[in-house]
């Protein structure tokens, strides 16, 4: 490690996330003379929304990352930050990072719950088809089936379309009542029912029941009203819903509520110079996410919030609660699993061993579950939808990092536990 | 600035493959066949989320193991090794 890397230099504010929510607040504080870093775990800016790379450009993106250059930001990708003390001391796999404010975009994961099968190659996440897609693997000619739940579902066959996929089936859990209701409540000129209807694959009501295969995924099995359909198919795409990623707020000790950062009319959360933005305090969307940083970036940078712009972030945040109670899983969902069945997929923890247990901290010290690679991160937002576990506390390292990034500076202490209300 | 038909050649498991530049090293795989291409036939070798989080991607790319390879592009002369199931991180 260069020793220019391992010093630690102040900022006015870290932005933790260089998705839609992050590149707002970045850019708006910047321009309001602060001095910004931007950290992301990619090596390209965008988030998972607007991901880039160096062969695939996203329009949307290209005015923040201008002016984000314009106004001086400066940029740590492929850094991750590992833990956190408020208000902005990084520690990253780059050496530290210091600022007096920190704006936390760090975005949601999907949910992924466990089902028969769901551990074959071919099997993948809904956004992490998606997003390897956008990093190379080619579809062309290949048989999906996308099943779940979330608007992401529709946008996703439609891209694995664009690049040459046979979509052969989108399966969303919610019934269609609930998605009727949905359409309409986005008002005129939403295009999702006309995407909805025009797509003769969709299916309401509908929901995977188990992955086929021996080495590899070869069908899946639905449910659908009144039976089921197996559908032989290449690849499967699933997820049930994004969930925020809250391991940093977790670190930084900032008060949780309903599965969310809870943060002000300022953006600001419950630990002082700390703010949060976008799906990190409530799935919302891009264009939620957007607002959230630009009223991040106001605040942060000094200045007060437009009205409009406040009016805008209301807008936002209801159309945010328009998607969480449309798209509540049913029971059925959290039904999915056998004994054997894998939960915890990096230590091959199987569903009986960890639903034997009345808590997380008990199945993990039993069972293992929870504590691979991953830290949790799958299996323990799993154990949170399917029994209510959680939430859960951290400690660092936040994500797994080369022994030498540890020692190159001070390992802080763990933060006093946040105090939450239960999701 | 790179194009779309400019490819790299890159070693996985010590076969030789030239691979369009740009692509991630878990979608290079992917398309090389996933794991049943994988001379250790490492079973379940699956990049789930491919954003970073599930750590199912993980391989050994020039000689540092556990790196998650769906954050990482692949680059000219870049050696790629898949690994048991299960292991823990070491230091590079």
């Amino acid at each position: 490690m260069s020793s220019t890397a391992s010093e630690a230099s102040t900022y006015d504010l870290a932005v933790i996330g260089g998705g839609p929510g992050g590149l707002a607040a970045a850019a708006t504080a910047a321009e309001l003379g602060a001095r910004v870093v931007l950290v992301d775990e990619s090596p390209a800016l965008g988030g998972q929304i607007w991901r880039q790379n160096r062969s695939r450009v996203v329009p949307a993106a290209q005015p923040w990352l201008a002016r984000l250059e314009a106004a001086g930001v400066e940029l740590r990708l492929g850094t991750t930050v590992w833990q956190a003390t408020p208000p902005g001391n990084l520690h990253t796999s780059q050496g530290p990072i210091r600022a007096r404010q920190t704006v936390l975009a760090c975005g949601a994961r999907e949910l992924l719950l466990p089902f028969p099968g769901w551990t074959l190659p071919g099997v993948h996440g809904v956004g992490g088809l998606q997003a390897l897609v956008h990093s190379g693997l080619e579809v062309r000619g290949r048989r999906v089936v996308l099943a779940g739940s979330g608007p992401l579902l529709l946008q996703v066959a439609a891209s694995l379309t664009s690049h040459g996929a046979q979509v052969l089936r989108v399966a969303e859990q919610a019934p269609l009542s609930r998605l009727a209701r949905f359409s309409l409540g986005l008002g005129p000129g939403k295009t999702w029912q006309a995407v909805t209807l025009a797509n003769p694959r969709f299916r309401a009501s509908s929901w995977p029941l188990e992955a086929l295969g021996t080495e590899r995924l070869e069908a899946v099995r639905l449910q659908r009203v009144g039976g089921s359909e197996i559908l032989p198919c290449d690849l499967l795409a699933v997820g049930f819903g994004l969930t925020p990623n809250l391991e940093l707020p977790r670190a930084l000790g900032c008060r949780i509520e309903e599965g969310a950062v809870a943060v002000d009319e300022h953006q600001r959360s419950s630990v002082r110079g700390v703010f949060a933005v976008g799906e990190v305090c409530g799935i919302k969307g891009a264009p939620g996410a957007l607002v959230d940083g630009l009223c991040a970036g106001a605040s942060a940078g000094g200045t007060t919030i437009a009205r409009p712009l406040l009016r805008k972030r209301d807008r936002q945040r209801r159309f945010g609660r328009l998607l969480t109670r449309t798209f509540s899983l049913r029971e059925e969902i959290r039904q999915l699993a056998r004994s054997e069945t894998t939960l915890c997929r990096c230590e091959q923890v199987d569903y009986a061993s960890v639903a034997a247990h009345p808590d997380w901290t008990s199945a993990k010290l039993a069972s293992r579950c929870g504590m691979g690679l991953c830290q949790g991160r799958i299996c323990g937002a799993a154990t949170q939808a399917l029994f209510g576990w959680g939430p859960h506390g951290v400690r660092p390292p936040l994500t797994p990092v080369p022994v030498g990034a540890l020692f190159s500076h001070d390992i802080p202490p763990p933060p006093p536990a946040s105090r939450e209300s239960r999701s | 600035m790179t194009t779309d038909s400019e490819r790299v050649e890159v070693l996985i498991d010590g076969t030789v493959l030239h691979v369009a530049a740009n692509t991630s090293v878990a979608a290079a795989v992917l398309n090389h066949g996933g794991s049943a291409s994988l001379p250790s036939r490492r079973s379940g070798w699956t990049p789930l989320c491919g954003m970073g989080v599930c750590w199912g991607c993980r391989l050994t790319i020039d000689g540092q193991a556990n790196r998650r390879s769906c954050l990482i592009p692949v680059a000219a002369g870049m050696r790629i090794d898949t690994q048991p199931n299960g292991s823990e991180p070491e230091a590079p």
